[in-house]
């Protein structure tokens, strides 16, 4: 499963870093969110797929891919 | 394709049904029923729309082709005095990005996640202070003055820094901007008096400055004072009495489930009881305005660009097709054991309410502790005799005696 986020879209609702506190981060100088994980376990799916899903501003971006491919930040906003 | 309705309007504000105070008004329900999207009245005879279903909502809220910019001349509100008070100085909720994104940035990093999480021992101590206080020498109280209100009241006023002593002050101004039966003069008066007073408080923190929201506000080069006075209103608005009202719905909801309350002693079914009473409460019962700037479509209905929309949070959290599902009981009903962390309570979109991670901090100290400290707690008075506020944004009671 890949997971990207795009910061500049990120509104810091703070919905992921409270449904999934171990995959997603607030940013302490920014408050844009960030990944804490780049491999993400069967049992994060749920919490993953749900995050990309409550996320506000559509920041989560969640592909259904097989294997360990590499996640990524758009990290435009800086 | 695109169809007319010609069922006919629904006049807004629609009033709730006091014998079912917890459900949305019967005219917003009713519209639900038979279809997602309705045409609708302002109390000035202008045509708009009422946005029903949980994923027509959403879309309302996140798609860029419906504004937030309460200067828009076609922006629909209920009253004259909401318009002069956006047209003067709208605070970030009520703007568009960049100008939104840019005032929203600067006060994001007082409610990141992990902030409000090294505030609850504070908030457990405010909680637990406001408790010592009602129950000292009597059995007796009214709860939204001697817990619901001060407990947030008191956090935001930490946070912003602003002086606790001036409450009786800014909680009067406040209920004046937020009620549907304010008039202009009386609104542009109270804005000003509020705009003036945290005008007032910045000014003063730019030179003494504390460990607050004003004084960071203040610090800064890049913000007007006025920018700073609407944001201060904002946030002092939006902490106290949105959190107030929740804590007082949803301890009259409790004490008619008294199987239900054991789960608030439950630390890992804490969080979702609470997200449940978010859903079903759903306090911002009038819905959140916005207008088309572009054609769009919605469930086959062609919404023009200059026509008002309000998106109705309440009978979106109350969408079977996305709530009563799994076996639980209806959407109609609270059930604490529900997964309800898809409720649209803090709206959706870039606007979602910054504030949530404290406000859910609080209503899961104060609900716990509250049944946790005083379980004999129930009513002093009959329920028939509740009084809930019908003519204002956020919606409660006005007093809620108890005894224990
Ligand atoms: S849920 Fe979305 S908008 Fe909210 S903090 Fe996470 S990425 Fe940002």
């Amino acid at each position: 499963m890949q997971v990207s986020v795009d910061r500049d879209r990120c509104c810091s609702s703070g919905l992921c870093a409270t449904n999934a506190p171990e995959i997603f981060d607030q940013d302490d100088r920014d408050s844009l969110v960030r990944l804490r994980q780049t491999v993400f376990l069967p049992s994060q799916f749920a919490d993953l797929r749900l995050a990309a899903e409550l996320c506000p501003s559509g920041a989560i971006t969640v592909t259904e891919d097989i294997g360990t491919t590499p996640t990524q930040e758009t990290d435009t906003a800086r | 394709m695109t169809s007319t309705p010609t069922a006919p309007a629904v006049p807004l504000p629609a009033p709730h049904d006091m014998r079912c105070p917890f459900s949305p008004p019967p005219a917003y329900t009713e519209a639900a029923r038979t279809s997602s999207v309705t045409r609708a009245e302002l109390p000035d005879g202008s045509p708009c729309w009422l946005v029903t279903g949980y994923p027509e909502v959403r879309t309302v809220l996140s798609d860029r082709r419906f504004s937030a910019d309460a200067r828009h001349p076609a922006f629909p509100l209920f009253t004259p005095g909401r318009r002069e008070l956006f047209a003067r100085n709208p605070s970030f909720i009520r703007l568009d990005d960049p100008e939104h994104a840019r005032l929203r940035r600067m006060v994001t990093g007082d409610f990141l996640v992990k902030r409000v999480e090294a505030m609850r021992p504070g908030i457990q101590q405010i909680v637990d202070d406001a408790l010592d206080r009602m129950t000292d020498g009597t059995t007796e109280a009214d709860l939204v003055a001697a817990f619901a209100l001060p407990v947030p009241s008191l956090v935001i006023c930490l946070l912003l820094g602003v002086p606790y002593e001036d409450r009786e002050m800014f909680q009067r101004l406040s209920r004046t901007l937020l009620n549907n039966t304010s008039g202009v003069d009386e609104v542009a008066k109270a804005q000003q008096e509020l705009q003036d007073y945290l005008g007032g408080l910045a000014a003063h923190k730019k030179e003494h400055p504390a460990e607050d929201i004003l004084s960071r506000l203040a610090a800064r080069d890049d913000l007007t004072l006025q920018e700073i006075a609407s944001t201060g209103i904002l946030l002092l608005i939006a902490g106290h009495e949105t959190t107030a009202n929740m804590i007082g719905l949803s301890t009259v909801l409790l004490l008619d489930r008294p199987d239900q309350v054991a789960k608030l002693a439950d630390p890992a079914a804490l969080p979702g009881a609470v997200e449940e009473l978010l859903r079903h409460t759903t306090i911002v019962q009038t819905g959140l305005p916005r207008v088309a700037v572009e054609d769009v479509e919605l469930e086959g209905t062609l919404i023009r660009a200059g026509e008002g929309v309000f998106a109705m949070l309440s009978t979106a959290n109350r969408d079977e097709r996305m709530f009563g599902a799994d076996g639980r009981l209806p959407a109609d009903e609270v059930d604490l054991d529900r997964d309800a962390r898809r409720h649209l309570a803090f709206g959706f979109g870039v606007h979602q309410c910054l504030g949530q991670p404290l406000a859910r901090a609080e209503l899961q100290i104060a609900l716990a502790t509250l049944f946790r400290r005083l379980p004999g707690l129930r009513l002093a008075a009959p329920r028939s005799e509740l009084v809930f506020r019908d003519d204002t944004v956020v919606y409660g009671l006005k007093s809620l005696p108890v005894t224990w």
